[in-house]
């Protein structure tokens, strides 16, 4: 009996978590990487490029003892590494500074307009593949039948036209003409401050809460906006999925399933498109993140007061801090997302593990 | 053989089994891939909008029917008519033409922005994807952190920074473009790296930026090309969503993306000043989209409907 | 007497093309009782074509034709696809050439072995369909069948990867089974291994096997009768054992040009093709007809 515990080897993390280990070390260490990268560009863009960054931060109607005060905090005497270094340090307390449009931390302003945009994007890219993979698997399994010209049109569509003007012309068609849906905003006026906030998500809140007349009302107005969002998801992503379920069916082992006799249906639904879901991952991953940017022009389309209508405001009044603490936020997301998916894909692929 | 040679057409020289130059040659590859080229109609579709968007950016002035920046106020908002082809904006200026006009905005800002990131991108991937090693490393992380941005996010920062114009635009615009570009020219250099005809060309004692310049960068120009053609829709969307912010062309210009949020006031009963400006670019969206879709199974048939 | 498994006569397909229709497969009739036969050929005389086309695998590009395809006497041209779906699988199967490409990545070896019982509702299930599938994994050989079922195809070798191949197509104990190159893509040392384990399997149960190969000698070495093809057609026709006896110039090309050591020689002698070939007489069993 001792012999074999002798003979066992000493550690059995060795292999299997230690390999995890490692590789969850690298991407650590290629997020910590890739957000100093992210800081070092806005600070670029907030600090660098233009010629007072203080004048940039406190707006050009500031009294003279705040632009001064503006300048030490922004330590504009010290070489740029050290206000590198206390940017970053900034940022890692959370502390983006104040807006000078709203006067309140940019940090408190991101928090408050975030969930907006995270309900309409979630929501966008939920239609996006709901209707998309289906779409995209259709049109590789009828190929060049119109069924798959059908959903090449709709795909091209989505590449060629801005996505302002649609949602433009969605409002007109489908709002002012048909009045199928709700307007601007997410709410009705008479709507507002009924449901109490506690995601920030009206659609959740107001459904915790049983406001169910809030609920419609929110609905009937994320309705366009979540469609727009969800075209252009399901754009791409049926594109995606046509191609990557074209190159499956060539397979070799495709045939092999028809030789045993499975069904066409199974053929395409279990043996090929499991064989896409890790990049199909990928896909819907960059999905996501690009919706974050159609967003931006849908929230002023719709006048969503979302995370893109808080930038694109401070763009306008130029309002820098608010600027930059938007955009590193985006950034992150999209980094976040892409590493969601890394994650996801290692849990699917079996040939990761 | 005796007799007179049966006379050869241009077509038989082009075609010719036994090109007589480097030039004949290449024009014969040139004048086959023109030939699978027109077979795809969706292709020639796209190439027939862009054509016609350079006609019409080329003789804009002579073509347009009235002035894009005269106003008339007491013909403002008219519907489209038989004199105002797509109507009148809000002080009264013809759409139509202001439409032709923009479109000289937007082939500048599209020529400005390839202009600029496509050598960027293109140097820089050449050289990540050719030397490798830390030098790859670093410039590779360099794109992935741009990259790492939507690119519309990016730009509008970008903007924020300089300030609105045309120029900032296009400057913004570019900046973001040039890692796409620079991501496809190093995956094509990385291929070609490994080639016999590199290490021959090294053992020639060919220095290493001379191999970049001379070989793999025209190798890597149709992939580019393709992927550039691509993306043009993106950058005319971006520039677009750009001036309907009203960070791109300044009023009284023309620019598309500035003339749809100007009449987004109007957009309830005068539908034709916001939608008009839209058609346009779709359709030059589409063109550049059909093109590239068309350039693409050109240089890969294997990949055609993928 | 019963009919033989499989009967053809003048098979023919053809692939349309951008430039009208290529034939692949241009007549080629044969019988086969239960026992091996080989068809040999080089790339491109259609030996694939005609497994798959018994099958019924073909693109929809192709287009076949035939006298007679008859499986147990059944036309198998004239079935409907469900008819047909329930003969694959089940009556007839296919080993394909590289188990890298064959087996389904993502999913377990298991699975994919049961899944030809379970699509045609036989087998039973759960414990005693993993219980027969474990034994067919024993009967190809493989020494730890539990770890193999539980496996993926990338953990496995390519021999390994082949009797899991092997034991998908023969669990369902089918009346003939198509054998495309299947040892083209191994090692030559695992080749042998894995025609052994085809051979006894076959040899057990009865079951007719078509061994589609370029390997002249392999297939000789291994089947009753030998098909040699040729651009589409059977040029010749012979016993395995009496194959140094055959007549037409291409087979006799092939004997010639390979390698042997009791005939060293300063130069192989390589193939000197004849257009005559393509529509000239062929041999059946030392026999010259035209066809």
């Amino acid at each position: 009996m001792s012999d074999t515990l002798v003979k066992r080897p000493p550690n059995l993390i060795g292999s299997r978590l230690g390999r995890h280990a490692r590789s969850l070390g690298g991407i650590l260490a290629s997020i910590a990487f890739t957000f100093l990268g992210l800081l070092c560009i806005t600070f670029v863009i907030g600090r660098v490029i233009p010629i007072d960054p203080a004048l940039a931060i406190v707006g050009d109607r500031a009294p003279a003892h705040v632009y001064d005060r503006a300048r030490e905090e922004l330590g504009l005497n010290l070489p740029i590494w050290q206000q590198f270094f206390i940017y970053v340090g900034q940022v890692l307390r959370g502390d983006f500074g104040t807006s000078i449009l709203t006067g309140r931390p940019v940090m408190e302003d991101i928090a408050r307009v975030f969930p907006a945009t995270l309900e309409l994007a979630t929501l966008g890219i939920i239609i996006g593949v709901v209707f998309g993979v289906p779409m995209g698997v259709l049109a590789a399994v009828k190929r060049d039948r119109w069924a798959d010209q059908l959903v090449r049109v709709i795909g091209l569509v989505g590449y060629s036209v801005p996505i302002f003007w649609l949602g433009l012309v969605g409002l007109l068609i489908f709002y002012a003409r048909l009045g199928w849906v709700g307007g601007s905003g997410r709410l009705d006026f008479f709507h507002e401050g009924i449901a109490p906030t506690i995601t920030g998500v009206i659609l959740i809140d107001s459904a915790i809460a049983g406001e169910w007349d809030v609920f419609r009302n929110a609905l009937h107005h994320i309705l366009l906006p979540a469609a727009l969002l969800g075209y252009f998801s399901l754009a791409y992503i049926s594109r995606m999925t046509r191609s990557l379920m074209l190159e499956q069916l060539n397979q070799e082992y495709i045939i092999t399933a028809r030789v045993k006799g499975v069904s066409e249906r199974r053929v395409i639904w279990v043996h090929a498109l499991r064989n896409i879901l890790v990049p199909l991952i990928t896909v819907i991953a960059l999905s996501y993140a690009s919706l974050l940017e159609g967003s931006v022009l849908t929230e002023i389309v719709f006048a969503w007061p979302g995370l893109g209508r808080y930038l694109t405001n401070a763009l306008l009044a130029a309002d820098m801090a608010a600027v930059l603490g938007a955009t590193f936020v985006v950034g992150l997301v999209f980094v976040g997302v892409n590493l969601l998916s890394d994650l996801l894909y290692r849990l699917v692929d079996p040939r990761a593990k | 053989m005796s007799g007179s040679a049966p006379s050869t057409t241009w077509r038989d020289w082009l075609l010719s089994d036994r090109p007589q130059s480097a030039t004949q040659a290449r024009l014969g590859q040139a004048w086959l891939s023109w030939r699978a080229f027109r077979r795809n109609r969706l292709a020639m579709l796209g190439l027939g909008l862009i054509l016609l968007l350079l006609i019409v950016a080329a003789l804009a002035p002579w073509i347009s029917p009235y002035e894009p920046n005269v106003q008339n106020l007491r013909l403002r908002l008219q519907p489209p008519s038989a004199a105002h082809w797509l109507g009148t904006d809000e002080l009264g200026r013809d759409i139509l033409s202001r439409i032709i006009h923009g479109s000289r905005i937007t082939l500048y800002i599209v020529t400005l922005v390839v202009v600029i990131a496509a050598p960027l991108g293109l140097l820089i991937g050449t050289v990540s994807g050719y030397f490798g090693g830390w030098i790859d490393a670093v410039l590779m992380r360099v794109t992935d952190i741009f990259l790492a941005f939507p690119r519309l996010i990016l730009a509008l920062a970008f903007v924020a920074a300089l300030g609105p114009g045309i120029e900032n635009a296009v400057i913004a615009i570019a900046i973001t473009a040039w890692p796409t570009y620079a991501r496809v020219a190093r995956a094509e250099t990385l291929t070609l790296r490994r080639s016999d005809f590199i290490a021959a060309a090294r053992i020639q004692g060919t220095g290493s930026l001379r191999i970049i310049g001379r070989h793999i960068m025209p190798l890597c120009l149709p992939s580019v090309i393709v992927r550039i053609t691509l993306d043009m829709a993106g950058i005319i969307l971006t520039a677009a969503g750009l001036g309907f912010l009203g960070l791109g062309a300044q009023p009284p210009a023309p620019e598309w993306g500035a003339m749809i949020s100007t009449g987004r006031a109007y957009l309830l009963d005068q539908w034709w000043v916001a939608t008009m400006p839209g058609i346009a670019i779709c359709l030059v969206s589409l063109g550049f989209n059909l093109l590239g879709d068309g350039l693409r199974d050109l240089l890969d048939p294997k990949r055609r409907g993928g | 007497m019963t009919p033989p498994l499989l009967q053809v006569k003048n098979l023919r397909v053809a692939f349309r093309g951008e430039r009208g229709e290529v034939p692949a497969v241009r007549g080629v009739s044969f019988s086969l009782g239960r026992e091996k036969l080989g068809i040999v050929g080089e790339s491109g005389s259609g030996k694939s074509t005609i497994g798959r086309a018994i099958l019924r695998l073909l693109p929809e590009s192709a287009r076949i034709t035939a006298q007679r395809l008859a499986f147990e006497g059944q036309e198998l041209l004239e079935l409907p696809p469900q008819a047909m779906r329930n003969l694959r699988g089940q009556r007839i199967t296919m080993i394909m050439q590289d188990p890298r490409f064959s087996l389904n990545p993502v999913l377990r070896i298991g699975d994919q072995i049961a899944e030809t019982l379970r699509v045609h509702g036989v087998g039973g299930r759960g414990s005693e369909l993993r219980q027969r599938v474990l034994e067919v994994l024993s009967a190809v050989q493989i020494r730890d069948p539990e770890r193999v079922y539980r496996a993926y195809p990338h953990e496995l070798s390519g021999g390994m990867g082949q009797r899991a191949m092997i034991a998908m197509m023969l669990i369902s104990d089918p009346a003939l089974l198509i054998a495309d190159e299947p040892t083209s893509a191994l090692d030559v040392t695992v080749r042998r291994e894995i025609l052994a384990i085809m051979d006894r399997l076959v040899s057990d149960r009865g079951t007719g096997l078509i061994l589609i190969s370029h390997d002249l000698n392999l297939v000789a070495g291994f089947c009753d009768r030998v098909l040699i093809l040729y651009a589409g057609r059977v040029v010749e026709e012979i016993e395995a054992s009496r194959l140094q006896e055959c007549r037409h110039p291409y087979s006799r090309g092939l004997l010639a040009s390979l390698p042997l050591l009791e005939r060293p020689r300063e130069q192989l002698a390589t193939l000197q093709r004849d257009p005559a070939w393509l529509e000239g007489p062929v041999y059946r069993f030392g026999q010259e007809v035209r066809e």
